[in-house]
């Protein structure tokens, strides 16, 4: 049950009079008690608890809303439900740090003490300020859903928990019984609220009121809860405002209910024109009365009942215009009884204004009368709610009785019932749920029963005699006052543009007319359209048309739903290291890698990026420079075939790999493209250490399971995700040797003792073993000293006390990755893509020719043995200061720019840009084709304003050699 | 969002499990051996199946295990699972 119901809003007491003149003096499922004051377009209105904001507007003699959006034509209320097409608000926030709420249709905003709102022209606007309410959600399996609580809801609801099935009940109202809330026969109250209790006393039952159902795939439903909208100022402040519900059912029983449809004719949109099962509801359950006057105007049974309780409400009814020519008898002598005229076979052709705000004053009929009136009570037909039937694939076919669309056939898990399914008459309704509420109860492996359900007499209602467009004068090319959607604006007219322009398909015409677009779906013009579409193509039925789809959500949903919880900083997650602390007391500035937060550079006192990106260079290349390294994926690879495993994915050969040695391996994809690199340690026969990029530990853990499990199920090999585990400081350059003999003094470090790419255990100064490599990204002596996480800070400290005697200097990724790049080093998915392959990189050195590995295959195929593919080169700006932008493109010396002779043929693009402080110049690498074949040439970066111009070098920058690795 | 029951955790949300294209398309056993169009089919060519269809998925965020799944690619409805190695089971 939803906990926060309206009647624990803070009212403001008073019993005076109210001040509501079309109030009537009785009946409705309002308060009368309590009197609530809300203000609309600037103007203050009273209500009760249980108003909406549209049936408190109708109380305090306000039909009239904002005008149409684009012929700014005066509109009302035409509805009671989520269908309104025209009457949409702006509703302020109900308490502070609410943002408002923009498209909310005034039939569904319940009335709170204190409601602020404006009527809207068709288009809202967002809130510029931050929504500070919360919204949650939730995860539940149950046994059954039922969706809706109306007549055949209730029934299959009771049904279905009889025998200790869990239900859950979903209702978009605030209170249960759905259609019944609109009836004047006490018994059916009576029962909807014998049906509410039972289905609380039962432990299994949970309702939901004030909740939506608005997706559907499969047995997966999507509820939105409003649980404080209604509540104003008063809404507690540790509830969230809405909760989202994720809702796993084994069986959905689904009784949506139907939306009445409009008619279309002549000036078919003055305020005071409604449907009237919406008049109905206003008098019922809200005890307000639209109009004094009414003509009803109707193509079935079900408007005879409206006119019976206009009448009782005390309004003149000037009579019920049938478009059937002989209405069942029963019917006609029933509202004859009350003095009510029927005028059978006729049909309102168009209105006139009663006075200058354009509210109805009077109708005409195709037999040439004329009646006065303030109200059109019309019905068109019922369109059964089959939105959620058909997001869940069921399909639809053309019910010619009832003219609507229904349900086709059942699906399995998924029964729709009651008048969703096109049934009519209550009593069958009731009975249809009653059914599926056991049957889904025993699909879900629990007995069901049919509950009591209410007296109600069966009525076999007569078939719908629909008119879906009443002509008017001239050709329909020309009916621009024949409103097909009211909040689109678009008529007849667009209608007949479409069909002219040679449209048939009821998509393509939705999306040329916006007929069906705007928030409220088509609700009540989708079907409609289709019937004048059919006029216009000349055919028999616009169920020949079909629909068109019907997606979700089925009612608005907000993004801060959506996101629940996790917005600003629950976002997505922030990883860090254990040296993370150290990196922001020491001034650095971030960079996002993946989800981690790298140091992207230190700034000393007034530096930019670049000077402090130049000294953190200098530093490493001529002194001594540390780096946290840890962001690096690891993977613990354990197994008698662990050694047999990475041969096969790596491109050269590890199986011979010494015991306490390092070696750099390429992983390639099986189209043979770059996927990975990094360096992996053979720290046992049997026991590997992997490094792999950043950006893509996960998806490199992934890759070798996949072979492991899907391939290689033979091989005895194991991976574990040690990323976090470890802690990695990079000490690089020159003088790095002596900070590394200091910080463990155990160790020899020596070049001849500690060989570059092998491997040692020590015990640091501080007490805590490590592992330490002598790998090198930078081309300068370098240590990788690695330490479990919990001592990852105090050995960064221990390390940068150690190196103070050599002005150590820590430097972040952008420093890294200038090294890299004077080097040649690339870095996947920055210098790659997926379309480049080792020998693309000029990297055929560690393409093994000796043994397969997942890839090779295709590295000998036609096209990617090509001489002429994209290579990885360096550049040189001819102008040593200009720095190329990364990504931009390149085109050849000489290569006309311009719009007139296009397209222009680009070679390639700048992968990596630097300013470099070892060559005191600028240089860049880049992926150019045939770029082996061009060292020398020059080549163009056109930028707009000005062009920069680069000779294409070999993409190794310092120390060719590589005599520095050493020290 | 499908409800996947992974044969060594039970059912769980889809948003667990990552997706790995068909099922039973083995690596060759001999890849250098093949020609470029036989290597080419295995590389990009798999059937685009209207209806039941075998396929691999893997319980990325559970047990990191590679399992195989038979859908029916119209109505997304879970026809089987079972493990890998194991053969395709007959599914109305």
């Amino acid at each position: 049950m939803s906990e926060f119901t309206s009647e624990s809003s803070a009212p403001s007491a008073a019993s005076a009079p109210t001040g509501q003149p079309n109030r009537l003096p009785t009946g409705g499922r309002i308060d009368r008690s309590v009197t609530l004051r809300a203000t609309v377009d600037g103007v203050e209105l009273t209500g009760h608890p249980g108003d909406t904001v549209a049936s408190a507007l109708i109380a305090n003699g306000r039909l009239e809303v904002a005008p149409s959006i684009y012929r700014r034509r005066p509109r009302g209320i035409v509805a009671a439900g989520v269908e309104e097409p025209n009457a949409l608000l702006q509703l302020a926030g109900g308490r502070p740090g609410d943002s408002a709420e923009p498209m909310l249709p005034a039939t569904v905003v319940e009335l709170f003490d204190g409601l602020s709102a404006e009527t809207l022209s068709g288009v809202g606007r967002l809130d510029p300020g931050t929504d500070e309410a919360r919204h949650d959600k939730k995860f539940v399996h149950t046994d059954v859903l039922v969706v809706g609580a109306g007549p055949a809801g209730l029934a299959a609801a009771l049904a279905a928990s009889a025998g200790g099935a869990r239900v859950l009940l979903v209702d978009e109202q605030p209170e249960l019984g759905g259609q019944l809330l609109a009836e004047r026969n006490p018994a059916l109250a009576d029962w909807v609220a014998g049906a509410a209790a039972e289905l609380a006393a039962r432990p299994e039952v949970r309702v939901l009121r004030r909740s939506t159902a608005f997706s559907v795939a499969a047995n997966y439903v999507l509820v939105a809860e409003r649980r404080t909208d209604h509540l104003g100022a008063a809404a507690p402040a540790e509830v969230s405002r809405q909760r989202l519900w994720h809702v796993r059912a084994k069986r959905i029983v689904l009784a949506a209910g139907a939306h009445e449809r409009p008619m279309v004719f002549a000036d078919n949109d003055r305020p005071g024109i409604m449907l009237a099962g919406a008049v109905r509801t206003y008098l019922n359950r809200y005890g307000v009365l639209p109009g004094r006057r009414a003509v009803l105007l109707t193509t079935n049974d079900s408007a005879y009942d409206t006119a019976l309780d206009l009448r009782a409400a005390g309004a003149e009814v000037a009579a019920l215009v049938d478009t059937r020519p002989e209405p069942p008898a029963e019917l006609v002598e029933r509202v004859g009884a009350a003095g009510i005229e029927v005028i059978a076979g006729a049909v309102v052709t168009g209105t006139g204004a009663r006075d200058g705000a354009g509210r109805i004053g009077r109708v005409r009929l195709d037999n040439g009368r004329e009646l006065g009136c303030d109200l059109l009570a019309s019905s068109g037909g019922w369109n059964p709610v089959v939105h959620l039937f058909s997001q869940a694939r069921g399909t639809l076919r053309w019910e010619d009785e009832r003219a609507a669309f229904v349900p086709a056939a059942q699906l399995d898990a998924l029964r729709v019932v009651g008048a969703a399914n096109g049934t009519a008459d209550l009593a069958a309704c009731l009975a249809e749920g009653a059914d599926a509420g056991v049957e889904a109860a025993a699909g879900s492996g629990y007995p069901g029963a049919r509950p009591e359900l209410p007296a109600v007499p069966v009525r076999h209602p007569a078939p719908d005699r629909p008119v879906w467009l009443v002509p008017g004068e001239g050709e329909p090319g020309g009916w621009r006052d024949h409103f097909v959607d009211l909040q689109r604006d678009a008529t007849v007219a667009d209608v007949w543009r479409a069909t002219g322009a040679g449209m048939r398909s009821v998509e393509h015409i939705k999306r040329y007319t916006t007929i069906g677009t705007g928030q409220d779906q088509g609700r009540t013009s989708g079907v409609v359209a289709n019937g004048v579409i059919a006029a216009a193509l000349g055919l028999a039925s616009p169920g020949e048309l079909g629909t068109t789809t019907f997606r979700a959500p089925y009612t608005p949903v907000s993004f801060a739903l959506m996101a629940g919880r996790n917005r600003g900083e629950l976002h997505d997650p922030v990883r860090t290291t254990a040296v993370h602390p150290w990196h922001v007391a020491a001034g650095a500035e971030f960079e996002n890698v993946g989800q981690w937060k790298r140091p992207w550079y230190y700034p000393r006192d007034g530096e930019d990026l670049h000077a402090a990106v130049l000294r953190e260079c200098r530093a490493a290349r001529t002194g001594v420079g540390m780096m946290d390294a840890t962001t690096l994926g690891k993977i613990d690879i354990r197994g008698r075939d662990a050694g047999e495993f990475l041969n096969r994915i790596y491109t050269n050969a590890f199986a011979k790999l010494k015991v306490g040695s390092a070696r750099y391996g390429v992983m390639c994809k099986a189209d043979g493209m770059v996927f990975d690199d990094g360096v992996t340690i053979r720290l046992a026969e049997d026991h590997f250490y992997l490094t792999t990029t950043t950006g893509n530990a996960a998806a490199v853990l992934d890759w070798l399971e996949e072979w492991s499990q899907t391939e290689w199920p033979e091989l005895d090999v194991t991976f574990t995700s040690v990323t976090e585990q470890w802690v990695t400081i990079a000490v690089v350059g020159p003088q790095s040797r002596a900070v590394v003999s200091a910080v463990a003094p155990e160790l020899a470090c020596s070049a001849e003792e500690f060989p570059f790419m092998t491997v040692r255990d020590a015990v640091l100064s501080n007490g805590v073993p490590a592992r330490i490599a002598r790998v090198s990204f930078s081309g300068e002596l370098a240590y990788e000293i690695n330490v479990a996480s919990w001592h990852g800070l105090s050995t960064w400290e221990t390390v940068f006390a150690a190196g103070q005697p050599y002005g150590i200097t820590p430097y972040g990724t952008e420093t890294m990755h200038v090294l890299r790049a004077e080097k040649g080093f690339p870095i996947v998915g920055q210098d790659t893509d997926g379309t480049v392959t080792p020998e693309d990189l000029g990297m055929s050195w560690i393409v093994s020719t000796r043994k397969d590995f997942v890839g090779r295959r295709s590295l000998a195929r036609p096209d990617t043995v090509r001489t002429d593919r994209k290579h990885l080169v360096g550049l040189l700006p001819v102008d040593p200061g200009a720095l190329l932008p990364e990504g931009v493109q390149l085109v050849a010396e000489g290569v006309p720019i311009t719009p007139e002779v296009g397209p222009v043929p680009m070679l390639g693009h700048v992968t990596s840009s630097y300013h470099s402080a070892a060559l005191e110049r600028t240089f860049a690498l880049a992926l150019i084709k045939n770029g082996r074949h061009r060292i020398g040439e020059t080549v163009l970066a056109p930028l707009g304003d000005r062009t920069i111009a680069a000779t294409v070098t070999e993409p190794v920058f310092y120390d060719k050699e590589g005599a520095r690795r050493d020290g | 969002m499908l409800l996947i029951s992974c044969p060594w955790c039970g059912p769980r949300e889809e948003t667990e499990f990552h997706y790995g294209g068909q099922a039973h398309v083995a690596y060759p056993a001999n890849p250098l051996e093949l020609d470029d169009a036989t290597w080419a089919e295995y590389l990009f060519v798999r059937d685009n199946t209207k209806g039941p269809y075998a396929e691999r998925w893997v319980h990325s965020a559970g047990c990191r295990r590679w399992f195989n799944v038979v859908r029916d690619t119209v109505t997304s409805e879970i026809l089987a699972v079972y493990r890998t190695g194991e053969q395709r089971p007959v599914t109305a």
